[in-house]
C-alpha cells in the first residue's frame, strides 16, 4: 500500500474544488483524477476523500446528483456550486501567495547560506 | 421537519452512502482487474485502499454535522423502545414521578399566586404603603394608621407620591333595592382607584370634587354586590341604593377580580363626604394609605419628604403629633396567616419528589448494572464513553420528561381541589393559576429529577478493564455498586423518617389540642352577627330599647334556653384589647398591662357554659348610674391581683377615668383557639355589662355586637327562626355570620387537621416507596448473590442462615437510614414547631413509634427476597456459575 499522502490541513478541499471545476464527477473519478494531474505524487488515501466530499456538500460548495455514470450505473456526480467557485478562487489565491512566500523565505535562506 | 419526514430522509441518505461507496468499490475492482488483477486479489486491494467502510460512513456521517441531533433522536427511540418493553417497570417509575412532580407544581402554583406574584395593580412596584411611626413603641409596635387630618396635609403636601386612602368598616345595611342584607363596606379617597391603576368595569371614578362635604353622595359598589342585588343590570349605574338609610346614587361597578390587598369589599363611598367627627380628629388613626411614586422619585426620596412633612406637622399640631411621622413600606398583601404553612408543604412535597428520585434512581442503577455486559460491548465495538453516558441521560431525561408531562396533567386538575379544600380563608385564591413560569418551574423540576436519576447509571458506563466486564458481567456486583444502591435505601428511609416524624408531631399536637377544655361549652350554642334597624342607632335610648327588644325576641324563639348579647366571640375573628392599671396613676400606654374586653350581657356566662369561680356575674342593676363592675377570669386574677383577695379589688380602665369593680372571677375562655392561646400575647380576659357602655360608644359598639343563643335542640334548627324573630322586629335588623360554637371550634382547628391530613399522605406514600425500594434494592442484590448462597448452602448453611444473612444486609441499610432521619427530624421538628401553633417539640415517644413502624415496614418489605434467597438451589445455583 502506498504511504499515506503528507497533504497540508485543508489542502485536500481545494484540491478537489479545482478539479470538480472542469465539470460534475463522481468519488471515484474525482480519485482517479487527482491522482492522473499529480502524477502520483500526491495519493489521496480514498478513506478521506468521502468524509471531504460530504463535508463540502454540506457547507454548500458542491452540490450532488445521481447520474448515469459512463458504464451504465447510477453515481453521484458532484459539481461546483457559485458558492464552491467563489471558494476556490479565494483559496487558490491564498495558495498561491503563501507558496511564493514560502519559497522567498526559502531561496533567501539559500543566499544567506551561500 | 416533523419526526417521520427526518426518519424517511435519514434513512435515505444512509441508503445513498452506501450506494455511493459501493460503487466506488465496484470501479475500482473493475480497474484493477482491467489491469490484470485475479477478481479476489482485486477486490482485497480496493477495501484495502478504501479502508474499512464503516470507518468512513461514520466519517462521512460525522461531516455531514447534524451528528448530534441524529445521536439524541437515535438514543430517543432507543429509550421508547426499552420503555415499551418494560411496560412495568415504566409505569412504575413514571406514575411514582408524576405524583412528585405533580404534588410539587401544585405547591408552586399555590406559593406562585398567594406569594410570589405582584399584586394585580398597574406597576405594582411604584406602589408604597404610607404609615404614621412613632419615636416611641407599644405592645402593637411603632406604626400606626394615619389619622384623616394628617392623611389630607400629606396628601396636600407631598410632591413625590400621589397618596390615596382609606377606612374599613363603614358597611352596613342597603336596605333598598331588595331585600335588606348587610354588607362590608369602605371609605375610601376619591383617587383610590386611579393610584392602584384599577380601571372599573362599569361607570365611572369618584371625582375629587366629590370627596367633600355637602357633596351629592355617590357610591361605588362591587361586581359580587351589583350581581347578587341588581341582577348584572347595567341601568344600575345611576340608580339609588339605600345604605344605613342614607341614599347614595350608584355611579360604578368595579372588575370582578377587584381586590383591595385580598379582601373584597362590596360598597366604596368618599371619606370626605362621611359626617363621622371622629374623622375630623388629628389623633384618632384609621386610614390606610397606599402611594403611587411619580415618576423618576425613589422611595428614598419619597421617605425623606414624607419625613419632613412630618415634623412641619409636629410643630404645628404638638400635641397629636409629637414624635409622628410617614413612612413608607412595600405593598403587599398580609399572608402571613398561610406562608409559613405554604412553605412547609412545599418541603414536605419536595422530600416526597426526593424520595420518588432516590427510589427511581436505584431502580435504573440496577438494570444498568445488570446491562453491565451490553454496554461493555459496545465499548468493543467502538462506542465512546461520552457517547454511552449521553445514552444514559438522553434515558433519564425522557424519563424524566414524560413523568414531567404526566405530573403536570394532574396537576392541572389538582390545583382547584387543593384550593377549594384548604381550610379557611386563602388570600389571594383568585389569583392561583398555572401559568408559564410554573410550566417552566414543573419541566426544570422534571429534567432536574431525570438527570438526578440518570447521573448514578450514567457514571457508571464502564471505562477499562473491558474484558472483565464481558466474562463476568451480568453475575457478580462490585463493592461500589452495593454502596450505591445502599446509599440510595439509606436516603430514602432518612428522608421517610422525617416525614413520618413529622406526621407523628401534627398528629400527637392535634390530639393534645382536641382534648384540651375550651372553656365553654361548645355543644348547642348558636352565634350571629347582629345589625339593629339603621333608625334605631340615632339615639341612645332607642339603641338600648332595641337591643332588649331582640333579647327578647330571641329569648321566645322554641328551642333557645337562654340569649346574651355580646362584642366579640372566642375563637372568631375580632377582639378588643384594652390596657388596665391597679392604682389611680395612669402609667404610659407603652407600660400599661393588656386584656381583652368584652363587653356582655347578664346570661353571658349562662348562654356560653363558662364557670363562675368566685363572686357573682353581672345583673340587670349593672347599668349606667350604678357603680362600673367587671368580672375577670383566671388569669387576669393572677395577673393583675397575684391572685388573692380579687373580689372588691378595683381597676383603671381606659374608658372612663372613674375605676372599676371586681365582682367576679371565671375560667379562662380559649379565646384564641385550642392552639392559639397558649403563645397569645394577650391571655388576661375582662368583662363589663353592655349596660354600662358610655352613651357616646354605644353606637360605635352597636355596630359590632353579636347575639349568642344556648339551645336545647340542635342549634343550626334555631337559626331561622331566630333570624325571622329578630328582622320582624323593624324589618331592617338583619343577622349575618351565623355559625355555631362547634364550627367555630373546628375551624380554629381546621388548619391543623388539614396539615396532618396532607402530612399523613406524604409520610404514607413515603413509607410505601422506601419499602418498595427496599424491596427492589434486596431483590436485585440477592438475585446477583445466588452462586455465592449456592455455596455456602452447599457448604452447610441453613435456610435460617440464608434468610439472617439478607435480613442483616437490609437492617444495617435501614439503621443507618433511620438515625439520619432522627437527626434530620429533629431539625424539622424545630422547624414545625414554629411554624405551626400549639405543637411542642416531640419526646422520644413519637421518634421511637416512627422509628418501630419502619423497622417493621423494611422487615417486611426485606422478608420475600430472603425467602427467595433461601429457597436457592445449591446445585442448579452452581451449575448456573
Amino acid at each position: 500500500m502506498p504511504p499515506k499522502s503528507d497533504l497540508p490541513q485543508g489542502t485536500l478541499d481545494l484540491l478537489i474544488l479545482k478539479v470538480v471545476a472542469l465539470g460534475p464527477m463522481h468519488g471515484y473519478a474525482i480519485a482517479q483524477r487527482l491522482q492522473q494531474v499529480s502524477r502520483d505524487v500526491v495519493q489521496v488515501p480514498q478513506g478521506s476523500l468521502y468524509p471531504a466530499l460530504h463535508r463540502l456538500e454540506n457547507r454548500g460548495l458542491l452540490a450532488a446528483d445521481w447520474k448515469e455514470s459512463g458504464t451504465g450505473r447510477e453515481a453521484k456526480f458532484y459539481r461546483l456550486t457559485r458558492k464552491g467557485r467563489a471558494a476556490l478562487e479565494t483559496e487558490a489565491a491564498s495558495w498561491q501567495r503563501l507558496t511564493e512566500a514560502i519559497g522567498l523565505i526559502l531561496g533567501m535562506s539559500e543566499r544567506t547560506a551561500q | 421537519m416533523s419526526w417521520w419526514q427526518r426518519l424517511v430522509r435519514r434513512r435515505q441518505m444512509e441508503e445513498q452512502l452506501d450506494r455511493e461507496l459501493r460503487f466506488h468499490l465496484d470501479e475500482r475492482i473493475a480497474d484493477l482487474m482491467a489491469r490484470g488483477h485475479d477478481s479476489a486479489e482485486a477486490r482485497r486491494l480496493a477495501r484495502l485502499e478504501l479502508g474499512g467502510p464503516e470507518q468512513v460512513k461514520e466519517e462521512c456521517r460525522d461531516a455531514r454535522g447534524t451528528r448530534g441531533l441524529e445521536d439524541l433522536w437515535q438514543d430517543f427511540r432507543y429509550t421508547l423502545r426499552t420503555m415499551r418493553q418494560k411496560l412495568g417497570f415504566t409505569a412504575v417509575t413514571l406514575g411514582t414521578l408524576a405524583l412528585g412532580i405533580a404534588a410539587t407544581t401544585v405547591m408552586f402554583t399555590v406559593i406562585d399566586g398567594v406569594l410570589l406574584k405582584p399584586l394585580p395593580y398597574r406597576q405594582p412596584d411604584r406602589l408604597v404603603r404610607v404609615w404614621e411611626q412613632t419615636s416611641w413603641s407599644t405592645h402593637m409596635g411603632n406604626l400606626w394608621t394615619l389619622t384623616y387630618p394628617n392623611f389630607l396635609d400629606c396628601q396636600r403636601e407631598s410632591s413625590s407620591l400621589d397618596l390615596a386612602g382609606w377606612r374599613y368598616f363603614s358597611g352596613g345595611t342597603v336596605s333598598k333595592p331588595g331585600e335588606p342584607e348587610n354588607v362590608n363596606g369602605i371609605l375610601v379617597s376619591s383617587n383610590l382607584f386611579s393610584v392602584l391603576g384599577v380601571t372599573l368595569s362599569r361607570g365611572r371614578a369618584f371625582r375629587s370634587d366629590e370627596d367633600r362635604p355637602g357633596a351629592p353622595p355617590v357610591a361605588i359598589i362591587s361586581y359580587g354586590l351589583w350581581q347578587r342585588r341588581f341582577g348584572g343590570n347595567p341601568a344600575a349605574i345611576g340608580m339609588q341604593m339605600v345604605l344605613e338609610e342614607k341614599p347614595y346614587t350608584v355611579i360604578g361597578i368595579t372588575p370582578a377580580s377587584f381586590r383591595l390587598l385580598g379582601d373584597e369589599e362590596d360598597v366604596f363611598t368618599l371619606l370626605g363626604q362621611n359626617s363621622d367627627p371622629r374623622l375630623q380628629n388629628r389623633a384618632i388613626h384609621g386610614i390606610q394609605g397606599v402611594g403611587r411614586l411619580n415618576p423618576g422619585v425613589t422611595t428614598a426620596q419619597a421617605r425623606t419628604e414624607l419625613a419632613l412633612i412630618g415634623r412641619h406637622l409636629e410643630e404645628q399640631f404638638p400635641k397629636s403629633n409629637k414624635g409622628r411621622i410617614f413612612i413608607t413600606e412595600p405593598l403587599h398583601v398580609n399572608v402571613d396567616d398561610v406562608k409559613s404553612t405554604l412553605w412547609l408543604l412545599l418541603g414536605a412535597v419536595s422530600l416526597v419528589l426526593l424520595i420518588a428520585c432516590a427510589n427511581i434512581a436505584s431502580l435504573l442503577l440496577a438494570r444498568a448494572v445488570s446491562r453491565e455486559r451490553e454496554l461493555a460491548m459496545r465499548v468493543a465495538l467502538g462506542a465512546g464513553r461520552a457517547r454511552l453516558t449521553r445514552q444514559c441521560l438522553t434515558e433519564s431525561a425522557v424519563l424524566g420528561l414524560s413523568g414531567g408531562l404526566l405530573g403536570i396533567l394532574v396537576a392541572v386538575g389538582g390545583i382547584g381541589p387543593f384550593v377549594a379544600f384548604w381550610p379557611g380563608e386563602l388570600p389571594r385564591a383568585e389569583e392561583i393559576q398555572l401559568n408559564w413560569q410554573v410550566l417552566l418551574f414543573a419541566l426544570g423540576v422534571s429534567l432536574a429529577c431525570g438527570l438526578l436519576f440518570g447521573l448514578a447509571p450514567a457514571l457508571r458506563a464502564p471505562t477499562g478493564q473491558l474484558e472483565q466486564a464481558l466474562r463476568a458481567g451480568g453475575r457478580t456486583v462490585g463493592a461500589s455498586s452495593r454502596r450505591l444502591h445502599s446509599g440510595f435505601v439509606i436516603c430514602e428511609i432518612a428522608l421517610a423518617v422525617v416525614l413520618l416524624v413529622s406526621a407523628g408531631m401534627l398528629g400527637r399536637t392535634l390530639l393534645r389540642l382536641a382534648s384540651l377544655d375550651p372553656g365553654v361549652n361548645v355543644h348547642n350554642l348558636l352565634t350571629a352577627r347582629t345589625a339593629l334597624a339603621p333608625s334605631t342607632l340615632t339615639n341612645p335610648a332607642r339603641t338600648r330599647a332595641a337591643w332588649q327588644d331582640t333579647l327578647d325576641r330571641a329569648r321566645r324563639v322554641p328551642g333557645v334556653q337562654a340569649a346574651a348579647i355580646v362584642d366579640t366571640v372566642p375563637m372568631r375573628e375580632g377582639n378588643n384589647e384594652i390596657g388596665y392599671w391597679t392604682t389611680p396613676a395612669e402609667p404610659p400606654e407603652n407600660q400599661q398591662p393588656q386584656a381583652s374586653a368584652t363587653s356582655v350581657t347578664p346570661d353571658y356566662l349562662k348562654v356560653m357554659g363558662i364557670t363562675l369561680r368566685q363572686g357573682r356575674f353581672f345583673d340587670d342593676q349593672d347599668r349606667l348610674g350604678n357603680e362600673g363592675v367587671v368580672v375577670i377570669d383566671d388569669v387576669m386574677a393572677q395577673q393583675a391581683f397575684g391572685g388573692r383577695n380579687v373580689l372588691g379589688q378595683h381597676l383603671w380602665i381606659g374608658m372612663g377615668s372613674d375605676p372599676v369593680r371586681v365582682v367576679g372571677v371565671v375560667d379562662h375562655v380559649r379565646y384564641w383557639g385550642p392552639a392559639g392561646d397558649d403563645q397569645a400575647k394577650v391571655r388576661a380576659q375582662l368583662y363589663y355589662p353592655f349596660a354600662q357602655v358610655p352613651d357616646q360608644l354605644l353606637r360605635r359598639w352597636s355596630e359590632l355586637m353579636s347575639i349568642a343563643v344556648r339551645t336545647d335542640v340542635a342549634p343550626l334548627s334555631v337559626a331561622e327562626p331566630l333570624r325571622h324573630a329578630v328582622s320582624a322586629a323593624t324589618g331592617d335588623q338583619v343577622i349575618y355570620e351565623v355559625r355555631t360554637m362547634e364550627h367555630l371550634a373546628a375551624a380554629s382547628l381546621a388548619l391543623h387537621r388539614f396539615l396532618l391530613l396532607l402530612f399523613g399522605i406524604f409520610a404514607g406514600l413515603a413509607l410505601l416507596l422506601a419499602c418498595l425500594g427496599i424491596y427492589g434494592v434486596l431483590a436485585y442484590l440477592t438475585s446477583r448473590r445466588v452462586p455465592e448462597i449456592g455455596v455456602r448452602v452447599a457448604l452447610g448453611a441453613t435456610a435460617t442462615d440464608v434468610v439472617r444473612l439478607v435480613l442483616r444486609q437490609s437492617l444495617g441499610m435501614v439503621a443507618v437510614g433511620i438515625g439520619l432521619g432522627l437527626a434530620a427530624s429533629l431539625a424539622a421538628g424545630r422547624a414545625i414547631g414554629r411554624l405551626v401553633q400549639g405543637v411542642q417539640s416531640t419526646g422520644l415517644a413519637t421518634f421511637a413509634v416512627m422509628a418501630v413502624v419502619l423497622v417493621v415496614a423494611a422487615l417486611i418489605a426485606s422478608f420475600l427476597p430472603a425467602r427467595r434467597a433461601s429457597r436457592v438451589d445449591p446445585i442448579s445455583a452452581l451449575r448456573q456459575e
